[in-house]
């Protein structure tokens, strides 16, 4: 019980941290919304090699947009325990008689939300630019790619997060783990165009599933079935939750 | 059982041992007081009994709980103010509480109740829907400590809780902690580096230093085992052979040179301040101005540690 509250109180305090900050909005939204208009459009007229028959180059591209704004959003959403850390405000999460995993569970609750959020907001966004507008349960079942993009990056986060001492880390997981993970994930082409070499990291790469699932069930094509794209990010991020609880579980925080 | 029971509890960090086989207890209902230098170990040593940090070696229990094996049943009981701020500046400083008073699952009437007393005692009411952010360094301190005594702690750690606090405040704050241990019961436990803060308000005293405690006792005690008043002669002239002279008294229990007057340590002072003049005025030295203090706990930790507790470490 007092378990449950203090994740509700967590998921809490991410909103009104948030919804009060309107220039980080704008500013994670802001990636996102640049790729979409200038490779949607920069793209549009020319035939990108290996997309598929019957789509166009921006649909292909908005659904990876929508798991790139996830990625970014919930990354950092997870990582922001540094930030926690670094203002002291980590030390009276920690001495607080709740259960760690409800910690780790409430800061998943709010960082998914808030990334959630922003990737409705790029669909909609997307429409007026010819996407094509989803029916209800495509939406919905986007929704539960959305969310399981999102524990499974805010699990990494938090990972890395434990094994960090302070901030400055941060750039360098960026650029040499989230970026490398966006384009392996075949957001802005398909996976099938990269190297063979570098397919089995394709392969390993969460967000590979999570762009296909969500390309599948908003237009209807993509490489794996939606179902098992469904079971292999569940997957990944289950063994990613598991593994940022522990280190999270683990890890010093005075 | 006693509140607080620490045994040979010590925390390394790689080569540096920042707290060094450490033992003593607190009792219930007391008021008890870590003193040392900077970087004695005192927030390293609350750190661990609050169960932030992990001992590498030794054990402690806090209210009857393991601070490892039992990290939750400790949480539930104490209540802890941060040397280092702790708040969330994005936040107000009323959703700070509010926060806090959720994560110790306080109801929702109770809450607002204590909510809206800690405001008053702190006299942050009016301020209390402003964004911490906007907070002058006081202004968080007092929300801070106001936060720790929300969820009615059994056992309160307070790590420098008056800091940077104004006079007037810092008697308040002092006031209000007695009067949370005498009609709560509630046992504290604090760092300071205000020898009058210790001195007025602890039960008992550790003087910390190098992570070992150097003394534990009373502060009457330990002012009392100083064995007489401190009294500091300014003197003109060389002050060598007078020091000589001084240290064959034997109601001179210590004699010494510091930024250039003699400091010594006189069984009742009062009477031998004469003697001393006399002493002077045969070894060739004028003095010029003569201090007399009752000891206090400075006394007794410059004695302990080497040092004054303002040139720290
Ligand atoms: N996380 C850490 N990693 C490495 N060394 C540390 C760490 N925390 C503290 N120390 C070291 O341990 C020693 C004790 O530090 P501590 O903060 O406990 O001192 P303190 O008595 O609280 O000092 P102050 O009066 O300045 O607050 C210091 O030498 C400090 O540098
Ligand atoms: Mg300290």
């Amino acid at each position: 019980m007092r378990d449950l509250t203090a994740i509700a109180v967590l998921w809490q305090r991410e909103m009104i941290r948030f919804f009060r900050a309107k220039s980080r909005v704008v500013g994670t939204l802001g990636m996102p919304i640049f790729f979409l208009a200038f490779l949607g459009f920069g793209f549009q007229t020319s035939s990108v090699p290996g997309i598929p028959a019957g789509i166009d180059y921006v649909t292909f591209l908005v659904p990876g947009i929508l798991g790139m704004t996830i990625l970014f959003s919930s990354t950092f959403a997870g990582i922001s325990v540094l930030w926690d850390r670094e203002f002291g405000f980590l030390k009276e999460i920690m001495v607080a008689p709740v259960s760690r995993t409800a910690i780790v569970l409430g800061r998943i609750a709010g960082g998914a939300t808030t990334s959630l959020v922003q990737g409705v907001l790029i669909l909609l966004l997307a429409v007026p630019m010819g996407f094509p507008l989803p029916g209800v349960v495509p939406f919905l079942a986007a929704v539960a790619f959305m969310l399981l993009i999102a524990a499974a990056f805010i699990s990494l986060g938090l990972i890395f997060a434990s094994n960090m001492k302070d901030i400055h880390g941060f750039s360098l997981v960026m650029n040499f783990v989230v970026f490398p993970i966006f384009f392996l994930s075949g957001a802005l082409f398909p996976v099938e165009n990269l190297p063979a070499w570098l397919l089995p990291l394709a392969y390993a790469d969460p967000l590979t599933y999570g762009v296909d699932g969500l390309r599948g069930v908003l237009t209807g094509v993509s490489s794996f079935s939606p179902l098992l794209d469904f079971v292999i990010l569940s997957a990944f991020a289950l063994l990613l939750l598991a593994l940022g609880a522990w280190f999270f579980e683990r890890s010093e925080s005075a | 059982m006693p509140a607080i029971r620490v045994e040979g509890l010590t925390k390394v960090f790689g080569t540096l041992v920042a707290v060094d086989h450490i033992s003593f207890e607190v009792a219930d209902g007391e008021i008890f007081g870590l003193l040392g230098p900077n970087g004695a170990g005192k927030t390293t040593t609350i750190s661990m009994l609050t169960t932030l940090l992990t001992p590498t070696e030794g054990t402690a229990e806090v209210a009857g709980a393991d601070i490892v094996r039992a990290r939750d049943r400790v949480r539930e009981q104490i209540g802890v103010v941060f040397q280092e701020p702790a708040l969330d500046t994005n936040l107000t400083g009323r959703e700070n509480l509010d926060f806090h008073a959720r994560m110790y699952g306080i109801g929702r009437t109770e809450r607002e109740e204590r909510i809206r007393a800690v405001l008053a005692l702190v006299e942050l009411s009016d301020r209390a829907d402003a964004l911490v952010a906007e907070y002058s360094g006081g202004m968080k301190r007092r929300l801070e400590i106001a936060r720790g005594l929300i969820q009615h702690p059994r056992i309160l750690f307070l790590d420098e809780p008056t800091l940077g606090l104004d006079a007037q405040t810092r008697r308040h704050i002092w006031e209000y902690i007695r009067t949370l241990n005498r009609e709560r019961g509630v046992t504290v436990i604090l760092t300071t580096h205000y020898m009058e803060e210790a001195d007025r308000l602890c039960d008992r005293v550790a003087i910390i230093d190098r992570g070992r405690i150097a003394v534990l006792d009373t502060p009457e005690k330990l002012k009392e085992a100083l064995g007489g008043d401190a009294i500091t002669l300014s003197i003109e002239g060389d002050a060598e052979p007078l020091l000589k002279a001084l240290a064959g008294l034997p109601w001179v229990k210590q004699a010494g040179v510091a930024s250039g007057a003699i400091t010594l340590t006189v069984e009742q002072g009062e009477r031998h301040i004469p003697a001393l003049i006399a002493a002077a005025g045969s070894a060739g030295v004028a003095v010029t101005a003569v201090n007399l203090r009752k000891p206090s706990l400075e006394d007794v930790f410059i004695q302990v540690t080497g040092r004054s507790i303002r040139e720290g470490a």
